[in-house]
């Protein structure tokens, strides 16, 4: 428990380098803001769907901010600063290790999440009741946890390839795609409809739209224990992608090279 | 004459070192490819088929405003980390002469979006390319890319001082897209926001190519770009000066 709270928190302050106002607020609030208005903008003029659909796919997917970019940063960021070696040289416990390196992020991709959905509320045609915000905010807290799941494994390939935003920005900009963030995965061919399905966020999105149009959380609780799973599934290959790439940085003398 | 050889040289080797990295490899081909592909999408399931052509260009359009702002904003950055800042700084040409070089490679690189968002969407989704306007089309292209590597200049020159560039940079291009209205038309945004576009050049740059693409004028446009292009060049020139001068004095030009 040590392990995953303190060594969580110290890795969150230690490597995460947008934590600073002067980062955070530009990276982490206004860059998602403007997306959130972007991507509602281009579907008033496209006429697919209306500003709920895209305040709620954006205020969601913005999560990945916090949950792909940020993983990325603190976990393939070992790497950088040259802590990987040491750090794999202890014998902590792997899971405690990688899963307390998460928890930060899951925090602070609901809070980007939250301000994405402030700025449709505030500026676009977005009015979900009162009531329905607890239920919301369940529904995103799942969503950014898968997310910052996907983010693990991402940051899992970024300690075996040296740049891992090689890797992050083609994972956080097609999560816009598949996902059914700004189109209905109805209108996208079959197969990308299959692997949206498999990515984290599709049915988090899905339910988050319904309960912001007044469904109750028990009505999407199949959508929400897809998401889940989902989560689940990306937490067990982030660890496994964690032990295997590690043994074969040992093995290959890698694990320092940047 | 020398001053043309420094820039060519100058141009060329950022050119080439941006084409190796891998972050502008993304930015100025995958990036664009994806808004390609979903603009597709998403335009079809609004039933606009006549705007597929108009989908692609702007997400190859949308590219070269990334590839500015990563490469303008990040110049600097990349001189800092390298530790070539401050010689590049002392050495006898003006410093402008050297930023914009980059700043229009950056621009530049662009090319590489805009054509593989066009080729995407014919090979992938079957679109026709055909231009109403092919000459004025070249032409626009070339003008909107000079008059961004400008902009990228007086962007690049504030971040002697702004040590977080990229900050800005990630949380400047979604609203660049919007205000210049590469994709959504200005005539859907709110009306304060409309003198803001005007004074960008790339709104006219951009204007000047869906013109010359699809239909229109696009002289007025190229124009106007090229105008705000030269303003936005004696600004970087002065802009360049007024900040290396206080990092000098604030000692904060290598600073990382």
């Amino acid at each position: 428990m040590r392990i995953f709270f303190h060594g969580g928190y110290f890795s969150y302050r230690a490597l995460f380098n947008w934590q600073s106002p002067r980062f955070y607020v530009p990276t982490m609030l206004a860059g998602p803001a403007f997306q959130v208005l972007f991507f509602a903008y281009l579907g008033r003029y496209s006429h697919v769907r209306d500003d709920a659909f895209y305040v709620v796919g954006n205020a969601v997917q913005v999560s990945g901010m916090s949950g792909v970019f940020g993983v990325a940063i603190t976990v393939g960021g070992e790497r950088w600063t040259q802590t990987l070696a040491p750090l794999l040289a202890t014998p902590a416990n792997r899971m405690a290790l990688f899963l307390g390196r998460a928890l930060p992020h899951i925090v602070n991709g609901f809070i980007v999440s939250a301000f994405g959905f402030a700025i449709g509320r505030l500026l676009l045609d977005f009015h979900p009741g009162l009531g329905t915000i607890p239920e919301l905010a369940v529904v995103v807290l799942l969503s950014t946890t898968t997310c910052t799941a996907f983010g693990l494994v991402v940051g899992a390939l970024g300690l075996r390839w040296r740049d891992v935003f090689t890797i992050a920005n083609p994972a956080y900009f097609l999560m816009l795609l598949f996902c059914g963030v700004n189109i209905p995965l109805s209108a996208l061919p079959k197969w990308m409809q299959v692997v949206g399905s498999g990515m984290p966020l599709t049915h988090g999105i899905a339910a988050a739209r319904r309960v912001a149009h007044g469904a109750s959380l028990s009505s999407v609780d199949g959508l929400i224990g897809k998401e889940a799973l989902i989560g689940l599934c990306y937490f067990a290959a982030a660890y496994v992608l964690l032990r295997v790439f590690e043994a074969e940085g040992r093995r290959r003398a890698t694990l320092e090279l940047v | 004459m020398r001053i043309a050889r420094l820039l060519a040289v100058c141009w060329w080797f950022q050119l080439k070192q941006m084409t190796k990295a891998g972050l502008f490899v993304f930015t100025s081909i995958i990036e664009p490819l994806i808004f390609a592909t979903l603009a597709y999408y998403l335009f079809k399931a609004g039933h606009r088929p006549g705007t597929l052509l108009y989908a692609a260009l702007s997400a190859g359009l949308m590219g070269i405003w990334t590839s500015t702002l990563f490469g303008s904003g990040g110049a600097i950055n990349f001189q800092r980390w390298q530790g070539v800042l401050e010689p590049l700084v002392a050495s006898p040409p003006p410093y402008a002469l050297i930023l914009f070089p980059q700043t229009l490679a950056a621009a530049s690189i662009g090319l590489y979006s805009l054509a593989s968002t066009l080729v995407w969407g014919r090979v992938i989704f079957g679109i026709p390319l055909h231009f109403v306007h092919p000459v004025a089309f070249a032409i626009s292209i070339v003008v909107t890319i000079v008059s961004l590597g400008v902009l990228g200049l007086v962007m690049g020159a504030s971040f002697i001082l702004y040590r977080e560039a990229n900050a800005l940079s990630n949380m400047l291009e979604f609203p660049i897209w919007i205000v210049t209205g590469v994709i959504v038309p200005l005539s859907l945004l709110p009306g304060w926001i409309h003198p803001l576009s005007w004074i960008l050049a790339p709104t006219w740059g951009y204007r000047a190519i869906h013109n010359a693409a699809l239909g229109g004028n696009p002289w007025p446009g190229i124009g106007i770009a090229l105008g705000l292009a030269a303003v936005y060049f004696v600004i970087g020139q002065a802009v360049v000066v007024a900040f290396e001068r206080r990092a000098r004095e604030r000692a904060t030009l290598s600073l990382v």
